[in-house]
């Protein structure tokens, strides 16, 4: 009893910071000298280059090996005759199918009135299934977030930039960037700010001007870029766009509703300015994408910003 | 049966790149390779995803009329293209995390061997326990 | 236009072979890169322009980006360490 949760809480209350320190998971332990075991890891690995393990002969590397070419080349075997005699049950390549078309049906011939949007992939993508798009960009997030934590490298131990690998000073690199650059920039904002009238959208767009800041970073080095793209812009733009998004589709949990009706007016189909949340979403969408395929490059790059 | 699947043959040529990747994926023993691989059997699944929406003759689907929007019939299906654009985007997150792991596994092991690695961990544990 | 499609598509069959075959993973990289493109203009034969443009970005630019930079952060820790050549960059 002395040691539950309920006591610890009392305790805590009673102003003891360390409230787990009497129960059994807290019980201090001796301090492990972790250089020393690593030295004794580094030392073993070298020991055992020079005298391997004996092993038993029918585990030998080669009978497993063999054992698992064979058992791969059965499996895909099987796995391609199933899959091959599936497909060769399927409807023909390229014709309708009357039975699975009540879905399209409602997409294709409703969307432009329900959402505004002439592309009808961004409309279903963006509108009819923002939630799934939600998932999908908080993916992205999280992925951007296991790299940052895989390959952060600590100022303590900074690595050597070796400077003959780099392309950074490169003049037919550099003059050839500064005049395709403007153009792929462009080229981004074009795609991301038209994705609900003509094909493309937040992640296409998102992707075109994160690869323009890979080149700028590539030809011009990580400083350039670095000058407007801190770390604190990088997590506030990520954190508005992301948050954006989330609020602005989230409701949708508490009205209930099939979340078109956002109470913005659509305005006439085609135009830039038009259906409704489409374009603020696929802005977000687009920032969420651009910061996450730069981020990744980076911390592939240097492994900080 | 094959001549069903000359005539479906985007379906067929689509499991067969799902089958290529997959083999990469399981004969060779590098990690870069592999991720390629998965990559491979990635796409052919959208192809194949993508070809099931496929209307022969019909448009992209972007309505060019804004009076007359036509038919089901006139646009191809766009549920399959949505589907595959979270799919291929979904793709490059599991690429990058999996490059990433790669590049840890090298700094510790120096080798990008998965065999080599694995027997590597498993003489130090071996040894250290 | 079928036959450009068919050979297209032979083509996609043939670079991800040859992805697999090949010893140098720089070159399987590459071979990856073009693999997407071809993707990308089978995805415009197909009428889905949106799936095309994001694999032409995503597939052909940032993952292959991606892996190659991962080639050069393994050559470089590789010969930091001064390890032995082989086993891993075959390159």
């Amino acid at each position: 009893m002395k040691n539950s949760a309920f006591a610890g809480f009392l305790r805590w209350l009673d102003g003891d910071p360390e409230i787990l320190l009497g129960a059994e998971e807290m019980t201090e332990q001796p301090d492990v000298p972790r250089d020393s075991q690593k030295q004794r890891i580094h030392h073993l690995e070298h020991v055992l280059k020079d005298h391997p393990l004996p092993v038993p002969r029918a585990f030998s590397r080669r009978n497993v090996r063999i054992f698992y070419a064979v058992v791969s080349v059965v499996c895909c075997l099987v796995i391609i005759s199933c899959l091959l005699l599936a497909v060769s049950d399927l409807p023909r390549f390229g014709v309708e199918h009357a039975e699975v078309e009540e879905v399209t049906e409602k997409y294709v011939l409703d969307g432009l009135e329900e959402t505004g949007a002439v592309n009808i992939v961004s409309g279903i993508i963006l509108d009819y299934r923002a939630f799934d798009t939600l998932g999908e960009s908080f993916v992205l997030f999280c992925a951007l977030n296991c790299v940052l934590i895989l390959l952060r490298t600590d100022s303590r131990e900074e690595e050597h930039d070796i400077s003959y690998y780099s392309l950074s000073g490169d003049d037919v690199l550099r003059k050839s960037i500064m005049f395709t650059l403007p153009l792929v920039l462009v080229f981004g904002v074009y795609v991301l700010l038209n994705g609900h009238l003509s094909p493309g959208g937040g992640f296409s767009g998102g992707a075109v001007m994160g690869g323009g800041l890979i080149l700028l970073s590539t030809g011009y080095g990580g400083e350039v870029t670095g000058r407007f793209i801190t770390e604190r812009r990088f997590k506030t733009v990520c954190f508005i766009a992301l948050s954006f998004y989330c609020l602005s589709k989230s409701y949708v949990f508490f009205t209930g509703a099939n979340g078109l009706e956002t109470g913005i007016s659509l305005g006439t189909p085609g135009a830039i300015l038009s259906s409704g949340l489409i374009l603020p979403l696929n802005i977000a969408v687009g920032m969420v994408v651009t910061c996450t395929m730069y981020g990744i490059y980076r911390m592939f790059k240097k492994g900080s910003f | 049966m094959l001549d069903k699947l000359l005539m479906n043959y985007e379906l067929a040529f689509a499991v067969i790149l799902f089958g290529v990747g997959l083999c990469t994926l399981l004969f060779h023993r590098n990690m870069i390779k592999k991720i390629i691989g998965l990559n491979i059997m990635d796409t052919g699944l959208y192809l194949l995803l993508a070809s099931m929406g496929y209307v022969e003759g019909a448009k992209a689907p972007i309505i060019e009329d804004l009076t007359n929007i036509g038919e089901v019939a006139d646009y191809i299906n766009p549920v399959p293209s949505a589907l595959v654009l979270t799919g291929i985007v979904v793709s490059v997150s599991v690429t990058a995390i999996s490059l990433s792991l790669a590049v840890r596994l090298f700094k510790k092991y120096h080798s990008l061997d998965l065999d080599e690695i694995y027997a590597i961990a498993r003489r130090q544990e071996k040894e250290v326990f | 236009m079928e036959a450009f499609k068919i050979f297209l598509l032979v083509m996609l069959v043939a670079c991800a072979v040859s992805v697999s075959l090949t010893k140098r993973l720089l070159t399987s990289v590459i071979i990856y890169m073009c693999y997407s493109l071809i993707m990308s203009i089978v995805w415009i034969l197909l009428r889905s322009p949106d799936l095309a443009i994001t694999e032409a970005a995503v597939g052909a630019g940032v993952s292959g980006i991606l892996m190659l930079l991962t080639l050069k952060k393994i050559r470089r820790t590789a010969t930091d360490d001064e390890a032995k050549e082989g086993s891993a960059n075959e390159e």
